[in-house]
């Protein structure tokens, strides 16, 4: 994502690291913008990252 | 990444936002962390783990789960004895890479944004509701997020199903739906929208794990209504899981086990004894979400989750800020992670001006030559992993094994490879023995081979030019108790590693440039609204369309549920569309011909009505896929046959007139008309709420009508259940037939007369109606065409398959190829917008960069070899593979923007012809060679 710089152009704030602002996150760095995901626990990832399995496929949701 | 961190503060405008973020101290430097988990074992204090939902007990210093991001430790302060009460410290000097630092403080910082994505999920339902159900005082009654953490096979049970009263194994259990969701009770008029489909993900797991187990699910409606759930349903029903439809009142301890009072339809109520009861819990709005509308501004519906509009769903009350995910309602992962996709169109939109100013690009070194024939000259690095690897395996010995080996000109031990200062070691010694192979013997090149060959690309070596060998996963932690053995294997491990490394040839950084223009076929509200997004962006699209006019169903529909008027909306999309010097409409057209790959499309559109067809060819780098669909018109219940038989669509276009008996006196609504098992297999998502819809528009208009729906299941999820809610309270009545009893519909004179059974008064009922109304559900418009044009799989339903139907829902297995609206599944206005914004995200990624990566693995075909047998081409998933003339005979060729590198080509060619980068037949056998010649270890 490249360092930190001040007053950074093109930079999005993503409140929430779970899947959904994850998922923001990778689509706006290849979009070409520079994000900050401010996430409240120590890890992202979420609720997701507490499944066991997804449904309808039973995929490891991991 | 800013994690333990709390949102403070927002000022300033879109396009120029400052928000300040407290970091809270993880009291761990997570530069020098390792995660290793030693601090973890020596820490004496219990710590109740939250992230197992308080099942399990850990310390107070811990890392969530192994695979967290960031792997770094941290320490929670409310449990932690020298934070509370200054002793203890025994981590400090446990830590081996002395990372532990107590001294670290909460530091604010300010983050200078130009917009603003909210995506803080959601919350849980407040246990108090939980209390009819014994949740709290029964062990054995628990929520589905607990009995999620039960079944993961890692999680603290190791997904062992017991119950916690005894430890016994459960022989009936029960899962009660809509527990705090469709509860007025706790305030929770919505739908949560995606329980039913945890409950049978959940029962279907536990009969996997104990096919003797009795189960239960006790619901209102099952709604299954995404695209391919109600086969998830059908499966639970066929393996034997029960399906009750009734209210549970209550659940109550009965002698050892749990008796639960539930009352069917036909007014009855009756108890069932369970040994363990599981609640399948709403999903609330986010714990903060007030705090979040104090600081951001936002307005929140009724419910306080975030407040949006139909036609722009993800657009807040602020301007700058969208929201993506369960925030904006309830919602499962693929619509959460498609809605993420379409937030960053949104925003990458309203940012266009500063597009790629915050991003620096790294810069290499030259890299050098390495030719085929030169000497290999191969280093090895044997890692410690702290004690991970060196507590089990003899480190030394594997690199003294390793020294003795032909072509290794340097080896070496280090504690930990991935740290920054080995890196600038590994750099070093590479120049100074002029290294041109590079063996790391560690951990997982799952995690950790993006790493080192980033430090080999410093190094200006081919990253190619490198080789991991697992000895942590598949040695010192598989075989922990055998480090004899452990290390045997570690050396063979090795030892086939330096083998291939031997064989292993740089591999060139393949770019292939992109034309910055999409094709969007089919001119919808699905293609409009991708097209018109990809244009916000700055970049061209031709947007076809087979009909006379641009707009799609919109046109056929009036208003939507939330009451916004469809009409204007559409007019303002048309001129939009019209408007733009981005978008290039064309009417009356059909893509007859695609060559090419992503980045480099050639199509030929054929255009104009009539027999003469001008034909044109559009060079572009994507396609969208936005084709669409239409209302089904079964042959049934007379519809076609009796003016008072019409499709809900129909309904809708009377109401929408001027006619003064536009909303009859009285109306039977027959929903799953031709679907879920008749016609369709399948359920279209919008019926339930297209009758309501209709429902309180009749009632508007002649509040005296009586209405009678008659329905399987009512999947009004989301905030859509209030309308059932107020439906209901308007004396509509709404009663349930069996798919094995469906009603009748017949005619009488000038009436159309109809038969049902009343499942509520338990008996047959004979009606004669001012008019019978059908929910019809959505057909695919002719995905066969394009499917065979572009190489596109459809599902068994004829819609487009997304390539994965959780984490890449708009995108199809072709690169390149996008798809959204009722193409890829049946779904209303809103959700279409939406995946039609995620559809031009995906799209516009490349266009951005203006080059697609091949990845240097991809296959190659050596056509002296090829006999142009074409299996490959048949094989190969991703239509990445082709056959081409050369000098009159047929030869196969890899398409590298294309291929994925799964190897399937070349592990069924018949002749060897075709090799995979990095994998070659001489790799792979030198490496299996290697592993027979075991020699002195």
């Amino acid at each position: 994502m490249g360092k930190a710089m001040k007053n950074r152009e093109g930079a999005v704030m993503i409140l929430g690291g779970g899947i959904a602002g994850i998922q923001a996150a990778l689509d706006l760095t290849d979009l070409g913008f520079y994000v900050y995901l401010v996430e409240k626990s120590p890890a992202v990832g979420g609720v997701m990252a507490q499944l066991d399995k997804t449904f309808p496929t039973n995929d490891c949701s991991l | 990444m800013l994690t333990n961190a709390d949102f403070l503060a927002l000022e300033g405008t879109a396009g120029n936002f400052t928000a300040t973020i407290n970091m809270r101290p993880r009291y761990i430097d997570a530069d020098a962390c390792t995660a290793c988990g030693l601090c973890t074992q020596y820490c004496p204090k219990h710590h109740v783990d939250p992230y197992n939902e308080g099942l399990a007990i850990t310390r107070p210093i811990h890392i969530d789960y192994a695979q967290a991001v960031p792997a770094t430790y941290y320490i929670d302060p409310s449990s932690c004895l020298f934070l509370q009460h200054e002793t203890c410290q025994i981590c400090v000097p446990v830590c081996q890479s002395h990372a532990i630092n107590f001294k670290q403080q909460p530091e604010e910082r300010k983050l200078h944004v130009g917009a603003v994505i909210l995506s803080p999920g959601f919350g849980k339902i407040d246990p108090q509701t939980l209390e009819k159900f014994s949740y709290g005082k029964h062990p054995d009654v628990v929520t589905a997020f607990e009995f999620e953490r039960m079944t993961t096979a890692s999680g603290p049970f190791m997904g062992e199903v017991k119950c916690f009263s005894d430890g016994r194994h459960p022989k009936r259990m029960a899962f009660i739906q809509c527990v705090g969701s469709r509860d007025i009770g706790c305030n929770n008029g919505y739908c949560s929208s995606v329980c039913c489909m945890y409950a049978i993900k959940e029962a279907l797991v536990t009969k996997e794990h104990d096919p003797e187990v009795d189960i239960t699910i006790y619901y209102m409606d099952i709604r299954t209504q995404g695209k391919d759930f109600d086969a998830a349903r059908e499966r639970a029903e066929a393996i034997g899981i029960k399906f009750v439809r009734a209210k549970v009142a209550d659940v109550t301890p009965w002698e050892n086990r749990l008796q639960l009072t539930y009352a069917t339809l036909d007014g009855q109520h009756k108890f069932e004894p369970f040994d363990l009861v599981v609640l399948s819990v709403g999903l609330e709005s986010p714990k903060d979400a007030r705090k979040i509308s104090d600081i951001t501004k936002v307005d929140l519906n009724k419910y306080d989750f975030c407040a949006t509009n139909g036609f722009n769903p993800l657009q807040t009350s602020q301007e700058g800020i969208v929201v993506a995910g369960a925030f904006q309602g309830p919602k499962d992962i693929p619509e959460s992670v498609t809605q993420s996709s379409a937030a960053a169109s949104l925003t990458a939109a309203s940012l266009k001006k500063v597009r790629g100013k915050g991003v620096e690009l790294k810069t290499y070194p030259e890299e050098q030559v390495v030719a085929e024939d030169d000497e290999a000259r191969i280093g090895v690095f044997v890692c410690h992993c702290g004690i991970n690897i060196s507590s089990v395996v003899d480190v030394a010995s594997v690199a003294n094994y390793a020294g003795d080996m032909k072509n290794v000109t340097y080896y070496t031990e280090n504690l930990y490879s991935c740290s920054q200062d080995a890196q600038e070691v590994i750099k070093k010694k590479i120049k100074e023995h002029k290294l041109n192979r590079v063996v790391i013997a560690a951990c997982s090149p799952r995690t950790h081979e993006p790493l080192f060959q980033e430090t080999l690309r410093d190094a200006g070596l081919n990253r190619n030019l490198f080789e991991m060998v697992n000895i942590r996963d598949q040695c010192s932690w598989v075989h922990a108790g055998e480090p004899e053995l452990a290390t045997i294997k570690s050396k063979d491990l090795v030892r086939m590693a330096v083998s291939k490394a031997r064989h292993i040839q740089s591999l060139p950084e393949q770019t292939v440039p992109v034309t910055p223009k999409a094709l969007v076929v089919g001119a919808g509200v699905a293609g409009m609204t991708a097209a018109l997004n990809l244009a916000e962006q700055g970049f061209d699209s031709v947007l076809i369309e087979k009909g006379d006019s641009i707009g799609g169903n919109l046109k056929n529909l009036h208003h939507t549920l939330a009451g916004d008027e469809v009409q204007s909306h559409l007019k303002s999309l048309v001129t939009k569309v019209n408007g733009s010097k981005h978008i290039d409409v064309i009417c009356n057209a059909e893509l007859v011909q695609t060559a090419g790959f992503i980045g480099n499309f050639a199509s030929v559109i054929a255009s104009g009505k009539g027999q003469t067809k001008a034909e044109q060819t559009v060079d572009h780098g994507v396609i969208i896929v936005a084709t669409g669909g239409r209302e089904h018109r079964p042959d049934k219940y007379l519809l076609g046959k009796s003016k008072k038989v019409v499709t809900q669509q129909e309904l809708e276009k009377q109401l929408a007139g001027k006619a003064k008996s536009r909303a009859p006196g009285s109306i039977v609504m027959i929903q799953c008309a031709g679907s879920r098992g008749d016609d369709l297999n399948y359920c279209s998502k919008v019926c339930c709420n297209h009758a309501l819809k209709n429902i309180l528009k009749v009632k508007e208009i002649n509040p005296d009508s009586q209405i009678i729906v008659l329905y399987r299941d009512m999947r009004t999820y989301g905030f859509a259940e209030d309308a059932y809610l107020e439906a209901r309270k308007m004396g509509v009545v709404f009663i349930p037939y069996e798919v094995d009893r469906k009603p009748e519909v017949t005619q009488k004179g000038a009436k159309v007369q109809v038969r049902f059974f009343d499942s509520i008064m338990q008996e047959e009922v004979v009606m004669a109606p001012d008019l019978v109304a059908l929910s019809v559900g959505i057909v695919p418009d002719d995905t066969d065409t394009l499917s065979k044009l572009l190489k596109l799989p459809v599902t068994a339903n004829k819609f487009f398959l997304e390539a994965h139907v959780k984490l890449r829902p708009v995108e199809l297995s072709v690169s390149g190829v996008y798809v959204c609206g009722l193409a890829h599944g049946p779904k209303p206005v809103d959700e279409t917008i939406v995946q039609a914004q995620a559809a031009a995200a995906k799209a516009a990624i490349p266009l951005v960069k203006g080059y697609v990566k091949v990845d240097p693995i991809v296959s190659s075909v050596e056509q002296d070899k090829c006999i142009g047998c074409g299996l490959c081409t048949s094989l190969c998933p991703y239509g990445a593979i082709v056959m081409q003339k050369v000098d009159g005979k047929r030869k196969a060729e890899t398409v590298s923007a294309s291929c994925k590198a799964c190897g399937i080509c070349a592990a069924h060619c018949p002749t060897f012809a075709i090799s995979m980068g990095g994998f070659t037949n001489e790799q792979l056998i030198s490496q299996i060679e290697a592993f027979g010649a075991t020699g002195d270890r």
